[in-house]
């Protein structure tokens, strides 16, 4: 039983990580709105002046954020479907019996721990590249004219990229719930003359229905902040094509150094993630009692 | 019960799911292939995938040219230095919410999590400026402080899964028995939370190395671990294709053998428990 002594010992063990975590939250929260509300641009130090929602007025009505905002909304769904739908298929492969099981299922996971770096110049490279690419010149002996993908199908490429990086984790989880349903039940339905598609939509999604909805939020948090493929592949464009939100606001700080304008996307962003974030902890808050 | 599969239905799949995880791992078997090639080869139609000639000279040209070793040691550094910190503040957090539950754990946990969820950007330009004035831009210690706090949520939850599953009555034996607090934690609770420990240590480790958006915004040179360093073959001396591969090669692979070691912790650590 908890004494009062071991509680204030505990909450003695909890501190620092509570109190680093909480300044961590607040600290740089609280100084990027206030650098919201300013006129503040470090080219010109020494000009900083109040300025109100002027930032937020000028980033919520830059073409550039609409642009941003559909692309990041279109980066997180395209990759959350390829890697969903590709994920399922193949933990259904995986669970097979199939020869050398363990061998594929490391050569599938090995993607998740490339950095992004390298796999997005990997990519970029040696496969995208129109002149000396393997696309390129798979497209060649085909007899066709090989595409320039970074300039013709930015957003497209950065999709591709980060579906490959993130198609092993959305199997590893889905495997991972395959592999704790129950043989029996599977072996039970399938004396009742269940075929393949039924026990999979009856009996095989249901029981996945967890695993899935874990892949889709968690994917969403780090498929909102991509950053590190789009800065090493397009830069963001051509144009606007590529930008991101995340992408968008470094631009707007490092680039163009216009402090306010950037934290006022930050903010911005901030907002985006959290409806997203509202949902996984109610989730993950809900799988925690059970 | 065992269920009778034919071995020619076995076949057929394993066909299939070979031929699939060979598409997948196919850009990494590609980029180790052309490390070991010359830059002509590397570009040469049609490409040769097993047939040129080997060479390891990109790997000792990569690292005359551009002190690879020192951006690799950036990222032992950083990667083991910040989960390291970070076991070292989490341990007490986790084994406080582990064993002493109160009614506010649950919320505490749920709070910590929520902070891994704050984009990086809001914290951007703070966090930036700060280094800036600070002087821990291009600093070691200041990426090891970031990615210690950006990965504390995960090293936290991890850790309570686990001890959560080290059942409390061996600790009370133990309180029975007289033993302290410390003496609790140091001969009853620790040998039974290494192998959780460990596992947290590895897919942190991971995932420090593999950090790409403060290691990118917060060096330049000196403190450039490998994920900052390669992003600078983005032009134009990512046309060397070699060389290009080489540093990529080095870069993946030990984190990749680590990584094939930790798949259990990796579903288990990134899903927060949920999914097991």
């Amino acid at each position: 039983m908890a004494t009062t002594h071991t509680r204030s010992a505990a909450r003695l063990m909890m501190a620092p990580s509570v109190i680093l975590l909480f300044a961590w939250m607040i600290v740089p929260l609280a100084m990027t709105i206030y650098f919201s509300l300013l006129r503040y641009n470090l080219l010109m130090p020494g000009t900083e002046e109040f300025a109100g929602i002027m930032n937020y007025q000028f980033f919520l009505t830059d073409p550039a954020f609409f642009d941003a905002l559909s692309n990041t909304l279109i980066l997180v769904g395209g990759v959350l479907a390829i890697t969903i739908i590709g994920g399922i298929a193949f933990a259904l492969l995986l669970d097979q019996p199939i020869f050398g099981q363990g061998i594929v299922r490391i050569l599938v996971i090995a993607p998740f721990f490339v950095m992004p770096t390298v796999s997005a110049l990997v990519w970029k490279n040696m496969f995208m590249n129109p002149v000396n690419g393997l696309f390129g010149w798979l497209a060649r002996a085909m007899g066709f004219q090989p595409i320039d993908f970074l300039a013709s199908v930015p957003l497209l490429s950065v999709i591709i990229i980060v579906s490959w990086q993130w198609l092993p984790f959305a199997t590893l989880i889905m495997l991972t719930a395959l592999q704790s349903l129950d043989e029996e039940q599977k072996e039970a339905a399938e004396m009742d003359g269940a075929g393949f598609v039924s026990r999979f939509i009856y009996i095989v999604l249901p029981h996945m229905a967890r695993a899935i909805t874990v892949v889709i939020l968690i994917e969403t948090i780090f498929l909102l902040s991509v950053f590190a493929e789009i800065l090493v592949t397009t830069n963001g464009g051509p144009g606007t094509q590529s930008t991101n939100l995340t992408y968008l606001v470094y631009a707007q700080a490092l680039l163009q150094f216009d402090i306010g304008g950037a934290s006022a996307g930050g903010i911005v962003a901030v907002v985006l993630a959290n409806i997203v974030a509202i949902f996984l902890v109610r989730l993950i808050g809900k799988n925690l009692e059970g | 019960m065992a269920r009778k599969v034919s071995t020619q239905r076995k076949l057929v799949m394993s066909a299939i799911a070979w031929t699939l995880g060979i598409v997948i791992f196919f850009p990494i078997l590609w980029t180790f292939l052309t490390s070991f090639k010359t830059e002509g080869e590397a570009v040469a139609t049609p490409p040769s995938l097993f047939f040129f000639h080997w060479t390891t000279e990109n790997y000792a040209e990569v690292q005359s040219r551009s002190d690879y070793f020192l951006h690799f040691m950036n990222s032992v550094t950083i990667s083991l230095g910040s989960t390291i910190l970070g076991l070292l503040i989490a341990i007490p957090a986790a084994w406080a919410m582990a064993f002493a539950p109160t009614k506010r754990t649950k919320d505490v946990l749920m709070w910590m999590l929520s902070t891994k969820m704050m984009p990086p950007v809001g914290a951007l330009i703070p966090i930036y400026l700060l280094f800036r004035d600070g002087g821990l831009l291009d600093t070691r210690i200041g990426l090891v402080s970031v990615l210690t706090l950006i990965n504390l949520p995960i090293i936290v939850w991890m850790l309570y899964t686990y001890f959560k599953e080290i059942p409390g009555e061996i600790l009370e034996a133990a309180r029975m028995d007289g033993a302290s607090l410390a003496k609790e934690i140091i001969y009853v609770l620790t040998p039974m939370a290494v192998p959780g420990i460990a596992s947290t240590l590895l897919l942190n480790v991971i995932l420090a190395w593999n950090e790409a958006f403060w290691t990118l915004n917060l060096t330049t040179s000196n403190a450039a671990p490998l994920t900052a360093f390669i992003a600078s073959y983005s032009s134009p001396e990512g046309l060397f294709y070699a060389k290009l591969s080489a540093a990529s090669t080095m870069a993946i692979a030990p984190i990749l053998i680590l990584g094939w070691f930790s798949q259990k912790q990796l579903v288990r650590g990134l899903t927060f428990g949920a999914v097991k």
